[in-house]
């Protein structure tokens, strides 16, 4: 029965998988978002002290954590990839990555136009906002070293090296952040707080985030069967599957 | 030990061989130190304060600038994978490496750093606290540094590459080394600081040596 | 209606942000979609 699983480590095996999964994966992403949405601007009420302003939390705080979960994911396969020796492995990381870029892109985006209103500028050097930032540069790092190199065996062995120093890293750059922004801040640590929860906001939240997973895993799959046909163009599945198409 | 020191004593020869190429990173971080107030104008005031962030973001461009050099030589004439195959461990080969590059770059860049704070107008005791930040916090660069030379290695463009991937990888570095100054100015007990960076050595001495060990046996298979 | 868009006067900053993402979303699908054309 394991042995059945470990079938699907050959891409081919796993490239029709992946194409029947795609499909459902976008239908829940899209029956989420649209009732997240639905929440966010419908059910969650007002907020006293920062008005509507606070909705932005229902793409702001999703995309950031989805930002974080899929750098973890992505060093997980690529660790898989290095331990096991499994090609397969190293491309879900690459396809993970410019997935995981674009949320930490959006996470930075919007936590700005949230602090522009809370606090009257566009750019603040807060803890959080300031990792995602790093955050950035070890997606665009992961992504460029990848791309520099042309040998896609050895580009898959070094990515895993840089994302697992990278997720190594990660809780000690956001600790140093965070600490470095008490010192300087002083006592008004946790500008960005959420308003105190109201079980809407956090369910608006959490259907949000669960859309944005679903969303990734799709858009993921998708980016994976491309990579596939690249990597294996030479295979003889691939060659006849080009013909047919 | 014997190989080890061997190493390290064969790295220093080498690096005093083309003195021009460790002192132009030293003269980089000068220059870099001495542009920031012809950017921002001479008040002292302001000086002072900037003055361990500068320090220290010179200290890292500085060996960001260094690095590609440390594998690069001994990859184009197969040495490296000489040293590979050696009955030395790979591991020891790569600290001995690493300890020589910290003598010859973060080493003098700690004993210079110092005379920048002047220029900058630290007082002594903050002075003191920059050379124990920078004589910590240096061997981290170059320890973290080997394994992106090492992951960079023989690639177009590695110069430029090795910054992306390092940099970021090198703020807990700055964050703690540029806050011992910092609080020291502040009147402060920089002590937690420099914990907090001997910490980032042990866990970087780990770290560090297992990637780039890594990142060889890819490069060279 | 017109309320519903001016979101009390925060208007630009959460439409900024939702377009924006939404923007993202429909620019990766859409790269995702003409490379899988090319191929």
């Amino acid at each position: 029965m394991n042995s059945d699983l470990f079938r699907f480590a050959s891409p081919q095996a796993f490239f029709p998988v992946a194409g029947k999964l795609i499909p459902w994966f976008s239908v829940l992403a899209g029956v989420l978002a649209l009732a997240g949405l639905y929440i966010a601007f419908f059910v969650a009420p007002t907020d006293a002290t920062q008005g509507e302003a606070y909705r932005i939390i229902f793409i702001h705080v999703p995309a950031a954590w989805m930002s974080m979960f899929l750098y973890l994911v992505m060093a997980g396969w690529a660790a898989t990839g290095l331990a096991m020796n499994t090609r397969l492995s190293g491309m879900m990381a690459s396809a993970l990555a410019p997935t995981g870029a674009m949320f930490t892109f959006v996470a930075l985006w919007t936590g700005a136009l949230w602090g522009k209103p809370t606090w009257g500028t566009y750019w603040v050097w807060d803890a959080r906002l300031t990792s995602e930032l790093i955050l950035l540069f070890l997606y665009l790092g992961f992504i460029a070293l990848k791309n520099a190199i042309p040998d896609p065996a050895r580009a898959d062995q070094a990515g895993a090296i840089l994302a697992l120093v990278g997720a190594v890293n990660v809780p000690i750059i956001y600790f140093s952040v965070q600490w470095w922004n008490t010192l300087h801040q002083g006592s008004s640590i946790n500008l960005m707080a959420a308003p105190t929860m109201a079980a809407t906001m956090l369910a608006g939240m959490l259907v949000m985030a669960l859309a944005a997973w679903m969303y990734s895993i799709a858009v993921t799959l998708a980016r994976l069967r491309s990579i596939i046909l690249e990597r294996e163009r030479d295979a003889g599945w691939v060659r006849l599957q080009r013909a047919a198409a | 030990m014997r190989g080890f020191s061997l190493i390290v004593r064969r790295d220093l020869r080498l690096a005093l061989r083309r003195r021009g190429d460790v002192l132009n990173v030293l003269v980089f971080f000068v220059l870099v130190a001495s542009l920031f107030p012809l950017g921002v104008g001479p008040e002292a005031e302001l000086l002072r304060s900037m003055a361990a962030g500068v320090v220290w973001v010179g200290a890292l461009l500085a060996a960001v600038v260094s690095l590609p050099r440390l594998f690069s030589a001994d990859y184009a004439d197969g040495t490296l994978e000489q040293m590979l195959i050696a009955p030395l461990p790979l591991a020891a080969v790569v600290l001995a490496k690493i300890a020589a590059h910290w003598l010859y770059t973060g080493l003098p860049l700690a004993l210079i750093a110092p005379l920048i704070g002047l220029q900058y107008g630290l007082p002594a005791d903050a002075l003191a606290v920059l050379l124990a930040a920078l004589l910590l916090g240096t061997p981290v660069l170059s320890l973290l540094g080997a394994a992106g030379a090492a992951l960079t290695l023989g690639v177009r463009g590695a110069g430029a590459l090795i910054g992306l991937l390092l940099l970021p990888l090198y703020v807990p570095v700055l964050v703690f080394g540029a806050g011992a100054v910092t609080a020291s100015l502040a009147g402060m007990n920089a002590s937690a600081q420099l914990s907090l960076l001997g910490a980032l050595l042990a866990v970087s001495s780990l770290v560090g040596p297992w990637a780039a060990c890594a990142a060889l046996r890819v490069a060279l298979d | 209606m017109s309320a519903f868009f001016a979101m009390g006067g925060y208007g630009f900053y959460i439409w900024g942000s939702y377009g924006v993402a939404a923007l993202c979303i429909f620019l990766e699908v859409f790269f995702l979609r003409s490379s899988k054309k090319k191929s």
